[in-house]
C-alpha cells in the first residue's frame, strides 16, 4: 500500500461524505423525511437577493433632526420652568446650532437663571449672556456636544428597533436588519412582493401630533405678519373620492404640541359605518389616557388637529371629554393606507426621518432568470473543461475530471454548512473556479510530464511532480486568495457572494487537486504498476 | 496531446523591448480613451443615480419610453434594450444629480403604467444609490485595489526574497503616510474623493519605487505587471464605453489575483533554475523558465477563458459586463506575466551583473530544472523495476530536504 494510503484515503472519503451530507436539503428541496432532518443537516444552500429575488435598503437616520426637535422640547419645556421660577424673561426660542436663546428683562434675574440651568439644564451650558441696551439681558444656551451625540446615538438605536418592529408585523421571512456605521441602516428583505409597499412602511415616520386649531384667525387670510405668536400654519389634505383628487387646505394651529404618539399602546383598523371609510383607532396607556382626557376636558368645542409627519390629517371638533383613553384618527384612507398606518402607530414613531440612501430590488422572476441562466453557463463550463482535459491528459484526464467534480461538489456542500449567502457573481465565482482549478492539477501534469521525459518511472515521475508543484501552487492560490478576502472586507451583498465562493473554491481545489488526485494516482499505479504513464 | 512542444525555445526575453512599446501603446490608449472620456464611465453604483430593469407586456421602443418617462424630468434618460429583443426588456439608467431619489422607483412605475396600461409594465429591478453612498463607495473601491496591491507586494517580498519585516515595514509606512495626508488633505477642506484617487495613485508609485530602492525585485515584477494589467482593463472597459460598477471593481481585484497567480509561477521557476543557473546570464535562465512554464501558461488561461466565454454568452445580461471585464483581465494577465513581469525582473541594475557577457538568449539551450543524472532516455526504456525505485528514493530525499529549507 503506498504510504499514508489508509489515512489519506480515510479523509478523502470523510470530505466526499460530509459534503454530500450537506448537499442532500439543497438538492431534496425540503422534502426531506423527518428522520433526516432531525438528526442531519437540514440547511438549504441560501441564495442572495439577487437570486431569489428581494430588496436590499440602505437608510439614514437624520439624527440631527432628532436633535433639533430635542432642543425644540427643552425651549418649550423651559418655558415652562421660568415661570415657575418666577423669572421674567421674553419666550425662549430654539436656535441653530442647538441653542436655545432667551432674553432676561432684569438684570438680576441671571443668576437664578444660571442656576436653573445647571440644576435642571445639565445637557446645557450658558454659552453668552450679555446686556443689551436696554438694559436686558440675552442669554444662549447650547446643548452640549455630549449630549447631542448622545440623543443621535439613541435616535439611532431606537429607529432601529422601530424599523425592526415594522419589519417584523409586515411578514417578511427572515429579514435581516443591521446598523451600519454613521447612522445607517442596512436593510434586507428576501422575497418581498411589494417593495414599494415596504418602503413606504419603513420609511414612515410616523410622527403623530395632537395641537389645538386658532380658529380666532381666518386661515384663508391670514399671512406670516398677522399670524399670532405661538401659531403656525399647517396644511391639511383632502381627497376627493370622486375624482381621486388630493387638496389641501391651510389650517392655523398652535405651535405648542398638546400630545405626541408617544404613549399610543395599541392601533387598529376600524370602519366607519357611517361613511363606509376606514379609519385608524388608537389607544393610550394610562398616562396618555389622563392627558388626553385633560386636553379633551378643557377645550371641549374646540377644534383638535391630528397631524402625521406634518400634514394635519383631520381636525376634528371635540364634542365632549373623552376620558377612555382612546382617539380615532380619520383621514380619507383607502383600506391599505389605514392598515400600514396602523402597524406604524402600533411599533412607535420613527424618532427622526429617514432618508433612503441606497435601494436595490430585484423582482423573482429575473432572480429565477439569473439562476438558470448562471447554472446553464456553469453546466456548459464544466462540460467544456472536462472534455478538453480529457483529450489532452488522457488517464490522468479523468484523474482531474473526477476532482474537478468533486471540488463542485464541495463548494456546493461547503455553502450549506457555512450558510454562507450564493449570490449571482458567486454563481461566476464558481464557474471561474472551475476554470482555475484546473490549473493546480495542470501544473502538476506538466511536471510529471517533463519528469517522464528525462527518462523517470511513473512511480518517480509522479512523486516528482508532486512534490515540485505543490509549493509553487500553494504560493499562486495564496494570492488569490488574498485578493478574495480584500474584496470580502470591501463588498457588499452580491460581491461578497464572488468572494465567499471564490475562497471556498480555492481551498476545495488545493485538496481536491492536490490530495484527491495523487490518491487516485497512487491507486491506480500501485494496483495497475503501469510501466507507462497516460498523461 | 500537446500544444506546446516540450523543447519550445520562444525568445521572449530578447523581444521584452517590443514587449515594453506594445504595452506602453496600450497604457497610452488607456489614458487617451479615459482622457477623451472624462474619465471613467461610472455607473450608477458609483456616480449615484437609479436604473430601472422593466419588461414590456407589448413592443415599444427607446423613444416612446423616454417621452413616458418626462412627467419625472426622466425624459434625458438612458434607454437600452436588454437580453433578447422579443422580451421587450429595457434598461432605464439615469444619473442625473438633482433627481429626487425619495420614493423615485415608485414613481417610475407609476408613471409607465400609466402610459402602458397597469399590469403591463414589470419592474424586474431597481438600483438606486444616492450621491453618497456612490461617493463611498467609490472610495472603497480604490482603497480595496490599493490594499490589494500592498498585501500582495507583502506577500511576495516577504515569500520569495525572505524579506517579510522590510515589506510589512514598507507596507506599514505607506499605509500610515496614506491615511495621514489624506486626513489632512480633508481637514484643510479639499475635497475627499480627488484626494482619494491622487492618493492611491502617488501611494502606488512610491510602492513601486519602495521596491526598487529596496531591490524587492520579485515584488516589483509583480506589482508593475498587476498595475499593468488593471490599467490596460480599465483602458479597454473606458474604450468599449462599458460602465464602471462594483461588479467590475470585483472583476478587477480576481484579476489583480489571477494575474499574480500566473506570474509567481514563472518567477517559482526562475527561483528554481537560478539555484542551478551557475554562470548562466539571468535573461537566459529568465527566458528558459518562461518557455518551461509556457505549455501551463496557455492551458491554464484556455480553460479559464472557456468557461468565462460560456459565462459571457449563457450567463445572461446581469452578469455580462463582469464576465467581460475578466475575460480581458485573464488575456491581459497572460499576456503581461509572460512579457512584463519577468522581463521586468532585469530592469533593476543589480538584476543583471551577467548581463554583460551575454550572448543571444535565443540561442542558449533552455535550462532543465534538473540537468541531473539522467540523460533523457525515453522513459518505457529505462522503467526498470530496481532503477525506478531507486529513483524514487533519491527524488524523496531530495524533496524532503527542500521540505526543510523552505
Amino acid at each position: 500500500m503506498p504510504k499514508n494510503f489508509f489515512l489519506k484515503s480515510t479523509l478523502v472519503a470523510a470530505v466526499i461524505i460530509l459534503a454530500l451530507l450537506f448537499l442532500v436539503p439543497t438538492l431534496g428541496g425540503g422534502k426531506l423525511p423527518a428522520w433526516w432532518t432531525n438528526t442531519l443537516p437540514s440547511d438549504q444552500i441560501r441564495l442572495g437577493l439577487d437570486l431569489q429575488g428581494g430588496m436590499h435598503l440602505i437608510l439614514e437616520v437624520e439624527t440631527q433632526k432628532a436633535v433639533t426637535a430635542s432642543v425644540e422640547r427643552s425651549s418649550q419645556e423651559l418655558q415652562r420652568k421660568i415661570r415657575e421660577d418666577n423669572i421674567r424673561a421674553i419666550r425662549p426660542q430654539s436656535g441653530k446650532d442647538n441653542t436655545i436663546s432667551l432674553v432676561l428683562l432684569h438684570n438680576s434675574d441671571r443668576a437664578k437663571m444660571e442656576d436653573l440651568v445647571k440644576r435642571d439644564y445639565p445637557d446645557y451650558t450658558v454659552a453668552s449672556s450679555r446686556t443689551l441696551d436696554d438694559g436686558k439681558i440675552q442669554m444662549v444656551l447650547q446643548l452640549t456636544a455630549k449630549a447631542a451625540k448622545h440623543i443621535a446615538e439613541q435616535a439611532s438605536t431606537q429607529a432601529l428597533e422601530t424599523i425592526r418592529n415594522r419589519v417584523d408585523q409586515f411578514g417578511v421571512s427572515e429579514p435581516e436588519i443591521l446598523p451600519q456605521s454613521e447612522g445607517r441602516i442596512l436593510i434586507q428583505l428576501p422575497g418581498v412582493k411589494d417593495p414599494q409597499r415596504a418602503v413606504a412602511l419603513i420609511g414612515k415616520t410616523a410622527q403623530l401630533q395632537f395641537k389645538l386649531v386658532d380658529d380666532s384667525v381666518s386661515p384663508s387670510t391670514v399671512t406670516k405678519a398677522t399670524l399670532p405668536p405661538g401659531d403656525e400654519i399647517l396644511d391639511m389634505y383632502r381627497r376627493d373620492h370622486a375624482s381621486g383628487r388630493v387638496d389641501k387646505e391651510p389650517i392655523v394651529v398652535h405651535r405648542r404640541v398638546a400630545m405626541t404618539g408617544a404613549t399610543i399602546t395599541d392601533a387598529r383598523v376600524q370602519m366607519d359605518s357611517q361613511y363606509n371609510q376606514p379609519y385608524v383607532s388608537v389607544a393610550f396607556d394610562s398616562a396618555g389616557a389622563r392627558q388626553f382626557a385633560d386636553i379633551t376636558t378643557r377645550n371641549v368645542k374646540k377644534r383638535l388637529a391630528i397631524i402625521l409627519d406634518g400634514k394635519v390629517q383631520s381636525a376634528p371638533v371635540i364634542q365632549e371629554p373623552i376620558t377612555g383613553g382612546e382617539a380615532r384618527i380619520s383621514g380619507d384612507f383607502t383600506m391599505e393606507e389605514a392598515r400600514d398606518l396602523a402597524v406604524v402607530l402600533r411599533s412607535g414613531a420613527l424618532p427622526a426621518p429617514v432618508r433612503i440612501l441606497e435601494e436595490r430590488t430585484v423582482g423573482p422572476s429575473l432572480g429565477q432568470d439569473s439562476i438558470d441562466q448562471g447554472l446553464l453557463s456553469m453546466v456548459v463550463g464544466f462540460c467544456l473543461v472536462v472534455a478538453f482535459i480529457l483529450l489532452y491528459y488522457r488517464l490522468a484526464g479523468v484523474f482531474a475530471n473526477l476532482a474537478l467534480l468533486l471540488n463542485l461538489v464541495i463548494i456546493s456542500g461547503a455553502l450549506a454548512a457555512f450558510q454562507a449567502t450564493l449570490t449571482l457573481p458567486g454563481i461566476a465565482g464558481i464557474i471561474l473556479t472551475i476554470g482555475m482549478a484546473v490549473d493546480a492539477n495542470v501544473l502538476i501534469f506538466e511536471r510529471v510530464r517533463e519528469e517522464i521525459r528525462m527518462g523517470k518511472t511513473p512511480f518517480a515521475a509522479v512523486e516528482a511532480g508532486y512534490g515540485k508543484a505543490t509549493l509553487t501552487i500553494l504560493d499562486a492560490n495564496i494570492t488569490t486568495l488574498i485578493a478574495a478576502l480584500v474584496l470580502f472586507q470591501f463588498g457588499t451583498g452580491p460581491i461578497r457572494g464572488f468572494a465567499v465562493t471564490l475562497s471556498i473554491g480555492i481551498a476545495s481545489s488545493l485538496f481536491t487537486a492536490i490530495t484527491f488526485t495523487r490518491l487516485l494516482f497512487d491507486l491506480y499505479l500501485h494496483q495497475f504498476r503501469p510501466r507507462r504513464l497516460l498523461i | 496531446m500537446e500544444f506546446i512542444k516540450p523543447n519550445i525555445d520562444l525568445n521572449f526575453v530578447g523581444n521584452r523591448g517590443k514587449a515594453f512599446i506594445i504595452s506602453g501603446l496600450l497604457i497610452l490608449m488607456t489614458i487617451a480613451s479615459l482622457f477623451i472620456h472624462g474619465g471613467p464611465n461610472y455607473g450608477i453604483d458609483f456616480a449615484g443615480g437609479i436604473l430601472v430593469q422593466v419588461r414590456f407586456a407589448e413592443p415599444t421602443d427607446a423613444t416612446d419610453i423616454k417621452k413616458a418617462l418626462a412627467p419625472l424630468g426622466m425624459e434625458q434618460s438612458m434607454v437600452q434594450g436588454f437580453g433578447e429583443k422579443k422580451n421587450n426588456e429595457f434598461l432605464i439608467r439615469n444619473e442625473k444629480k438633482d433627481l429626487n431619489l425619495q420614493g423615485l422607483s415608485d414613481r417610475v412605475r407609476q408613471t409607465l403604467a400609466k402610459t402602458y396600461g397597469q399590469g403591463k409594465v414589470e419592474v424586474r429591478r431597481v438600483e438606486m444609490v444616492g450621491p453618497k453612498v456612490g461617493k463611498d463607495l467609490r472610495e472603497k473601491a480604490l482603497l480595496a485595489i490599493f490594499y490589494a496591491i500592498i498585501l500582495i507586494a507583502v506577500y511576495i517580498s516577504g515569500r520569495f526574497e525572505q524579506k517579510w519585516g522590510l515589506a510589512a515595514l514598507m507596507a506599514g509606512v505607506l499605509v500610515g503616510a496614506t491615511l495621514l495626508v489624506q486626513a489632512l488633505i480633508v481637514a484643510m477642506g479639499g475635497d475627499e474623493g480627488i484626494a482619494m484617487v491622487l492618493l492611491i495613485l502617488t501611494a502606488l508609485v512610491v510602492t513601486v519605487g519602495a521596491c526598487w530602492l529596496l531591490k524587492l525585485r520579485y515584488a516589483l515584477g509583480a506589482i508593475v505587471a498587476l498595475i499593468h494589467d488593471v490599467v490596460i482593463t480599465v483602458g479597454v472597459f473606458s474604450l468599449l464605453d462599458k460602465e464602471f460598477t462594483l461588479a467590475t471593481v470585483a472583476a478587477l481585484l480576481t484579476i489583480i489575483g489571477y494575474s499574480l497567480n500566473d506570474t509567481i509561477i514563472v518567477y517559482d521557476r526562475i527561483r528554481e533554475n537560478l539555484k542551478r543557473a551557475g554562470k548562466q546570464s539571468l535573461d537566459v535562465t529568465i527566458n528558459a523558465s518562461i518557455n518551461q512554464t509556457l505549455s501551463r501558461t496557455i492551458l491554464t488561461s484556455g480553460t479559464t477563458l472557456i468557461v468565462l466565454l460560456c459565462l459571457f454568452v449563457l450567463g445572461g445580461g446581469v452578469i455580462e459586463d463582469f464576465a467581460l471585464a475578466l475575460l480581458v483581465g485573464v488575456v491581459v494577465g497572460t499576456y503581461s506575466s509572460v512579457f512584463v513581469a519577468s522581463p521586468v525582473l532585469l530592469l533593476l541594475p543589480e538584476g543583471r551583473p551577467m548581463a554583460l557577457r551575454r550572448s543571444a538568449p535565443a540561442k542558449a539551450a533552455p535550462v532543465r530544472p534538473e540537468p541531473m543524472e539522467a540523460q533523457p532516455v525515453p522513459a518505457q526504456v529505462s522503467s526498470g523495476k530496481a532503477a525506478g525505485a531507486a529513483r524514487q528514493k533519491r527524488s524523496k530525499k531530495k524533496s524532503r530536504r527542500k521540505g526543510k529549507r523552505r
